[in-house]
């Protein structure tokens, strides 16, 4: 129980042996009132014995479904075993669990809450913020530059007018989702890359759920690197240009 | 006559492997009819190769072969986005019989470690 709600934490993970036990070691010691449900992307390494060695259940998808595969799962779970809140968390560290116990709040008057890297701080020298190991910057200090960020740009402005808020990371993946929202997720969730960020944004949205966004900070993964090629990025903004435009005119 | 032994032999040879792949159980019904009226088609076109030049020239096109080769690519564009909704929907079905095996094991393993207790 987290302020009197039944909380599932999701976290997808995929070939993630190099973070995931100390990931949920902390995430059991921060939140020992939550429920953690480990989504094992079908990875080929130990993921899923360590998940479990840290204290989490874990789902065990038999071939790779992405995270959007792995997310629907995690909405299923936590409708059929009636949890009030289901937050999404990476695998890779970059979330910090501490933020989990504001994002949970922020549902009481929301059905969608993202973790924003980018959204501005009302509360500077917060708890959460005054004891950063291993953050990357303050609360909205993650840096992107070109073709990334004039795609991250796009999306929160044109997703801020359907979803009437202000909306500046459309594409993060730390969000709380409220009963109503996991009764939707668990029914209709896509699988293609950036579908499973952007898409279900405009989906609910367009569907008249509440959206909010919280300011959180992002911390340096504890294993993997992030990619930087111009190419790759380039390739991102067509791609979620694509998605958006599809998100837009679908039913 | 050497362009109707070509669409002759090419339209038999169609009927041939589509009814051995239907013997043998290797293709449903569904697909199996459809190909078979490709082949219909094709056949009658090796005996009167200008079957079509009337209803091509009401159309505007030059020649009945023309217009059996434009029919034809349209025909395999259908046929090609046909196929691609197809393996969509297997791939969907596939995607939610992979999520329920992952949440029957997972119910599984909790109840056998719940008896254990």
């Amino acid at each position: 129980m987290i302020n009197n709600k039944r909380v599932l934490i999701v976290t997808p993970a995929w070939n993630e042996a190099g973070a995931i036990y100390q990931v949920i070691r902390e995430l059991r010691g921060e939140l020992p009132g939550a429920d953690v449900l480990v989504v094992d992307d079908g990875s080929s390494d130990d993921t899923a014995r360590l998940a479990h060695a840290a204290g989490a259940a874990v789902a065990h998808l038999p071939y790779n479904l992405g995270v959007g595969g792995a997310m629907r799962l995690g909405y299923r779970y936590g409708r059929d075993h009636d949890f009030d809140v289901v937050i999404q968390l990476d695998a890779d560290g970059q979330h910090d669990p501490r933020y989990i116990p504001k994002l949970v709040d922020a549902i009481d008057d929301a059905d969608l809450v993202i973790g924003s890297r980018f959204a501005e701080s009302d509360q500077r020298g917060s708890a959460a913020e005054s004891d950063q190991r291993g953050s990357v910057g303050g609360e909205s200090e993650y840096r992107v530059r070109g073709p990334r960020l004039w795609a991250m740009r796009l999306l929160a402005a044109v997703i801020s007018l359907i979803a009437h808020t202000r909306l500046t990371d459309t594409t993060s993946g730390f969000r709380a989702a409220n009963r109503r929202t996991i009764e939707l997720f668990a029914g209709w969730y896509p699988v293609e890359y950036l579908g499973d960020t952007v898409e279900t944004l405009v989906y609910a949205a367009r569907r008249g759920f509440r959206i909010r966004q919280v300011p959180v900070a992002m911390r340096a993964r504890i294993a993997g690197a992030p990619s930087h090629s111009p190419i790759k990025s380039m390739v991102y903004l067509g791609r979620a240009f694509a998605i958006l435009l599809l998100a837009l005119i679908r039913r | 006559m050497k362009l109707t032994i070509l669409t002759g032999v090419t339209g038999l040879l169609l009927f041939v492997v589509i009814i051995e792949l239907l013997r043998r159980r290797q293709l449903g019904e569904k697909y199996a009819i459809l190909w078979l009226a490709v082949g219909l088609v094709v056949l009658p076109l090796a005996a009167f190769p200008r079957l079509f030049d009337g209803p091509a020239r009401a159309l505007g096109v030059a020649s009945g072969i023309s217009l059996v080769l434009f029919l034809g690519f349209v025909f395999l564009l259908l046929v090609c986005v046909h196929l691609s909704w197809e393996v969509n929907r297997l791939e969907e079905e596939t995607r939610t019989l992979a999520e329920d095996m992952a949440l029957l094991r997972t119910e599984t393993e909790e109840r056998a470690a719940s008896d254990q207790q």
